[in-house]
């Protein structure tokens, strides 16, 4: 059994959330680069532009890219075969501490959703844990901005709406957000499992790299075909028009209930961030 | 060509923008967003004045990241605005004319927007690096407890904005989607 002190975990949370708030991830980048080559519309060439400039800013300085360094979602992929020494969760709440403070980061998380008081360190993280095979410990985080968050939906399909269900469902989340997620944006799908399982597989692909494509062929050709319905719908850059709406579609799926067939839908914005390290 | 306009921005000033126009803003605006409106709008149910020179204001929805030492500010880009609109028309009533997001706007506040002459600009979303350039100054006025959500006034200098709602109601999230789809036809 390999011993991880809780502390290691703290020090990378603490980094992670610095770095991923000022350093926009190279696949994002490239996205953005990739669709200003080949976005036609005038305006959506300008605002990509400035996009561009913007996380050169924010490299160079370096400061947060956005002002929405979002709530701290922490995935942790961790080995069976490892024992952490104290209290993770407190570990992973005081890594967010240490970043959101001395990151300069916003701390834009309320104590209770109703009666809204500021926690005044961004924490708790929402914090995602899968069991693994191995001795090493995976973690990602990934803040989250809630302009996005906010445009994200779900619905319990009907297994006879089958794939089109699925196209028609996906498009509409988007068409509906239009301008107010932010976009160029990131879709992440989940497909399957449970009403809550569906909604995590949505955010888990968001953490999937856009340079890689789901690992199933008929998925795949699915994420390539949303792109194109979506970049079809004329949104464009902040709204203004264009053929740039999303930068990446990313499907995870899971097995479901013969009766079933969720679908969620978790957007993102054009700062997708997440950043991964493994002890 | 952007347009240069200075705020506070008058009435009259604002009926002259059109959907569409790229202005650069240069003067005194204020920044507001969800728990700074409710408390706003409180105060001016009751009667009570406001802590901020309200006529002819612009406001900018925006809770900044915190500057570090030599900034000014930190990361400043805009909110989604359609949660202000439950505030706006109380406000534009009360003499803003204009307001700083980005995304869509309830009808309430657009029908506000006519009667009184206001004008909703956006500002990139997400260029918060890129948007805290512009911004020369930031001091806290009011709602400090409030944190990133407290009211600041910043003064700006050519800080870029589109005008997406008109006091005409006109739409550039309408009008900019079908003349791009229309060019690909």
């Amino acid at each position: 059994m390999r011993e991880i002190k809780s502390a290691q975990i703290t020090e990378v949370i603490r980094r992670l959330c610095i770095e991923a708030n000022c350093y926009l991830p190279q696949d994002i980048k490239n996205c953005i680069i990739e669709s200003r080559k080949a976005e036609p519309w005038g305006t959506a060439q300008e605002i990509l532009d400035r996009i561009i400039e913007n996380y050169e800013i924010a490299d160079s300085v370096p400061q947060p890219i956005c002002q929405d360094t979002g709530v701290a979602c922490v995935f942790l992929e961790i080995g069976q075969d490892v024992h952490i020494d104290g209290n993770l969760t407190d570990a992973i709440n005081e890594g967010v501490r240490q970043g959101y403070t001395e990151g300069y980061l916003r701390k834009s998380v309320v104590r209770d959703p109703l009666n809204r008081v500021n926690t005044g360190d961004n924490t708790p993280a929402m914090i995602y844990t899968d069991i693994v095979p191995g001795d090493k410990v995976k973690i990602t985080v990934a803040p989250k901005g809630f302009g996005s968050e906010n445009m994200s939906q779900i619905k319990m399909l009907r297994p006879s709406d089958g794939v089109e269900g699925v196209k028609a469902f996906v498009t509409k989340v988007v068409e509906e957000a239009g301008p107010n997620p932010c976009p160029p944006i990131v879709v992440g799908v989940g497909i399957g499992g449970t009403f809550d399982k569906a909604a995590y597989l949505a955010k888990k692909a968001l953490m999937r790299s856009t340079d890689e494509r789901n690992a199933d062929p008929y998925y795949a050709d699915l994420e390539k075909e949303l792109l194109e319905k979506i970049n079809a719908l004329g949104i464009g850059p902040q709204g203004f028009g264009g053929k740039t709406t999303a930068l990446a579609v990313n499907i995870e799926k899971y097995p479901t209930h013969i009766a079933g067939l969720p679908v969620a839908v978790n957007i993102n914005c054009h700062v997708t961030r997440h950043k991964a390290e493994v002890l | 060509m952007a347009i240069k306009i200075t705020a506070p921005l008058s009435r009259e000033d604002a009926r002259k923008l059109k959907s569409g126009d790229s202005c650069l803003i240069s003067g005194v605006i204020y920044t507001a967003r969800d728990a700074a409106h409710k408390r706003l709008c409180e105060l001016a149910d009751k009667g009570q004045a406001l802590p901020l020179d309200i006529k002819d204001a612009i406001i900018y929805y925006v809770g900044p990241t915190p500057a570090k030492e030599g900034q000014a500010i930190g990361s400043a880009g805009p909110t989604t605005s359609y949660r202000m609109d439950a505030y706006s028309p109380t406000l534009i009533a009360l003499g803003q004319t204009g307001m700083i997001g980005k995304g869509k706007r309830g009808a309430e506040v657009v029908d506000a927007m006519k009667e009184h002459g206001a004008v909703y600009f956006g500002a990139i979303g997400g260029a918060g690096a890129l948007l805290s350039k512009c911004i020369k100054k930031a001091e806290v006025i009011a709602y400090d407890d409030l944190g990133a959500e407290a009211i600041r006034r910043l003064e700006v200098e050519d800080f870029p904005v589109v005008v997406i709602i008109d006091s005409e109601g006109n739409n550039l999230y309408q009008k900019g989607r079908e003349d791009y789809l229309n060019s690909i036809k």
